[in-house]
């Protein structure tokens, strides 16, 4: 696979690869279709020991174990051009909340804020700092993609996903009513208010359904996991992928929540 | 006296909404309606972000001045003939209304939509004093008839169906034809104001709300659709306003700004029907109007959220626009939030106002999708102040234990990523054992309340790490086997 770049084309930044805890531990392959794109873009890769951006506890209230987390994210990473995660919720965590995680520490806010600006989510790291407008590759399905609320709201992603999807060969986009809307997932949210959650996934899905396409993408694993895990709930035979694995052309892998290839 | 919250049992309200036939059909309308309005509203004025900007820096600016806005407010009022009393509580407030209503002999008051009476419980106060309170809102006066509290701050009767309102007239309007025809809201509404308009004539005592108060000329104004705020305020001998300290802005000026934001905000109107100013009684030579003119501006815990983190919640214009956009609220509706304030700016307010042991769970039930915030229109950040209630909670243990302990036990395998990538490698394939030629894990007690409504799907195998680290960041990378 080749792809079209832009600017950065001469140079190979180095970027470390912010896996997030879904990905490491429920779809690894989410993390390799990362990896690929980042490498046919010109990308040195490095994944560094890592656990977690810490929003979890963000969340709930505990900043203490936030600005734990935080740190030794900013630590780690520190050696690296750029930071980029196949997620906008925790891309968003560590580019705009860090940042809030410090103002009042004056040792270290720069250096949060630093760090938060060279923090990306994937998709957007791809076609707005290294300038890619296409990728050279081909699903020959008829897909939707969701929005998911951080990386839309917190960090305007929006036209860059369907810019890249729309040059895949084949691939043929439908927009679902409310792609925009929150599939009910809300990290934590999912489980601690599991009613109030489960009906705002039930909408989602019906317009999932109702899109008439075969295939839902997104750029967030939580979201994937809840709309996925919905869907199959209603026997529903949607497939349900992270966008960077149509993306990078590693499809071969069965979709999420199917133990069989599809 | 104020009506008594049931924010605590969010979890059980929000589970009894959530099996409410009736409810659920009535919440249907949200996103059709005012969402949909309101896109188009604002599609067709460009400026719109530019006025967000300029109304929330016209509240902004009132908050940091507000002291001497209220003493401008004050004096302009009684220049104009008209009474300002300073109420901290509800109760003070309550006993205000009481005084004026008994120094006229009020028996029947006809009131004009207004939040702060919610918070005060007015309608109870004066009935235990033997004076009839009449809403006047067409939503507010349905839900008077039916004993419940507005579940919307602008549709009070947001939560009801077409047929739960005829059957309630029906209920009530004893004296009329029984087979007479209610299908239409039409005649709903026709009947209501036959019934309203008696009142208006026979009410001693007017009440209204405020949207504004102008500190340049000590006019309050409201905005209505229904024209039953005019006949509220003008009718009666005496005219009383309820606003609480954050009504304020400077201008009359500064109001046409903010009114720009605030009807296109909640119904996607361009302006509401009716937007009625009034600055002191009847003078000498006006045609109508009332004789006595009084405003009574309520605190109730607003001033200590000055100096906190909580002011921007001040800048609020009671607009509605949040709730509509919210997915949770458009699942189990206002009651569900157990007090005053639905949706997030109530998730914000009550805490603030009731006390956060009362209302922990209302900043927590929310998936943080921030469209609220992207709706307001002026611009309150409120997934933030939600956040910063979690804080709070987190802090004084307001939280369940479990919830706490889980988060512990997380924390420290996050905070140790040898430990951490050994645990979940185990982890891992100790949910790959319980899932094998399986596609979802859906009998896992610790996965109950994710798999109760959902599936949830086994793990690839392996974790990323784990097999990066075997494959040794190598350029060659290739899909893993599945």
């Amino acid at each position: 696979m080749t792809i079209s770049t832009g600017p950065l084309s001469g140079s190979r930044p180095r970027v470390g690869l912010f896996v997030t805890c879904l990905v490491d531990l429920i779809r690894p392959s989410v993390g390799f279709a990362a990896v690929k794109l980042l490498q046919d873009a010109g990308c040195t890769v490095e994944v560094p020991l890592q656990t977690c951006c810490g929003q979890p506890a963000y969340n709930s209230g505990d900043r203490a174990t936030a600005q734990a987390l935080a740190r030794k994210i900013i630590g780690t990473f520190e050696v690296f051009d750029y930071v980029v995660a196949p997620s906008g919720s925790c891309a968003g965590m560590m580019a705009k909340h860090f940042p809030e995680l410090f103002k009042d520490d004056p040792d270290y806010a720069a250096k949060a804020d630093r760090f938060a600006a060279k923090t990306y989510e994937l998709i957007s790291f791809l076609t707005d700092v290294l300038a890619v407008t296409s990728v050279d590759t081909s699903f020959l399905r008829k897909v939707t993609y969701h929005d998911s609320c951080s990386g839309l709201r917190e960090l305007g992603i929006e036209a860059q996903p369907r810019q890249l999807l729309k040059s895949v060969r084949g691939l043929d986009l439908v927009e679902m009513e409310e792609a925009t809307v929150c599939c009910g997932f809300g990290g934590t949210f999912a489980v601690k208010y599991e009613e109030i959650s489960s009906v705002i996934a039930d909408k989602k899905a019906m317009n999932i359904e109702a899109s008439g396409a075969p295939v839902l993408l997104a750029g967030d694993l939580g979201c994937l996991m809840n709309m996925a895990g919905k869907l199959a709930r209603r026997g529903s035979r949607v497939e349900v992928r992270h966008i960077a694995e149509v993306l990078a052309d590693i499809t071969d892998t069965p979709p999420i929540g199917r133990g069989q290839k599809p | 006296m104020s009506i008594t919250p049931t924010s605590a049992q969010f979890k059980t309200n929000a589970h009894h909404a959530l099996g409410d036939a009736d409810l659920q059909s009535a919440l249907a309308h949200v996103p059709t309606g005012f969402v949909a309005n309101r896109a188009s509203a604002i599609a067709n004025l460009p400026e719109f972000d530019a006025l967000r900007d300029s109304a929330r820096d016209i509240k902004n600016h009132t908050l940091a001045h507000l002291d001497l806005y209220l003493e401008a407010y004050e004096e302009k009022v009684k220049a104009a003939g008209g009474h300002v009393h300073f109420a901290r509580t509800s109760d003070e407030a309550n006993a205000i209304v009481l005084e004026i209503c008994k120094a006229h002999d009020a028996h029947i008051v006809t009131k004009g939509k207004s939040m702060i009476s919610e918070e005060m419980g007015l309608n109870d106060v004066l009935a235990a004093h033997a004076i009839t309170p009449v809403e006047t809102d067409l939503g507010e006066y349905i839900i008077q008839l039916r004993h419940e509290t507005p579940s919307h701050i602008i549709a009070p009767a947001a939560h009801l169906t077409k047929a739960q309102v005829e059957g309630d007239f029906r209920r009530a309007h004893v004296d009329l034809d029984r087979a007479r025809n209610l299908e239409e809201p039409e005649t709903l509404l026709a009947e209501a104001r036959t019934i309203l308009r008696q009142n208006f004539l026979k009410a001693d005592v007017g009440i209204t709300g405020a949207n504004f108060l102008i500190a340049e000329t000590g006019t309050s104004i409201i905005v209505t659709n229904e024209g039953n705020g005019d006949l509220t305020q003008t009718l009666p001998k005496v005219h009383i306003v309820l606003a609480s300290i954050e009504k304020l802005v400077p201008t009359l000026e500064d109001a046409a700004q903010i009114l720009r934001v605030l009807a296109r905000s909640a119904t996607g109107q361009d302006m509401s029907v009716y937007t009625t100013l009034s600055t002191g009684p009847r003078r000498a030579d006006d045609p109508d109007g009332p004789e006595h003119y009084h405003v009574i501006i309520l605190d109730n815990g607003r001033s200590s959220m000055l100096a906190g983190p909580f002011k921007d919640m001040l800048r609020c214009i009671r607009c509605g626009a949040c709730m509509n956009h919210c997915p949770v609220y458009q699942a189990v509706g206002g009651h569900a939030y157990g007090w005053v304030y639905p949706g997030p700016m109530g998730a914000v307010l009550t805490p603030a106002l009731i006390g956060l042991d009362q209302s922990a769970d209302l900043p927590n039930a929310s998936s943080f999708c921030g469209k609220c915030e992207e709706v307001c229109p002026v611009r309150i950040p409120l997934p933030k102040l939600m956040r910063l209630w979690r804080d709070r909670a987190f802090e004084r243990h307001l939280m369940p234990w479990t919830q706490r302990a889980a988060l512990g036990f997380w924390a420290f395998f996050a905070r140790h990523p040898r430990l951490y990538r050994g645990a979940t490698s185990m982890a891992i394939g100790m949910l790959g054992l319980f899932g094998r030629g399986k596609d979802n894990l859906n009998a896992l007690p610790f996965l109950k309340a994710w798999t109760k409504s959902r599936d949830f799907p086994v793990p690839q195998g392996g974790t990323f790490q784990a097999q990066w680290a075997k494959r040794n960041a190598g350029p060659q990378i290739k899909a893993p086997k599945s």
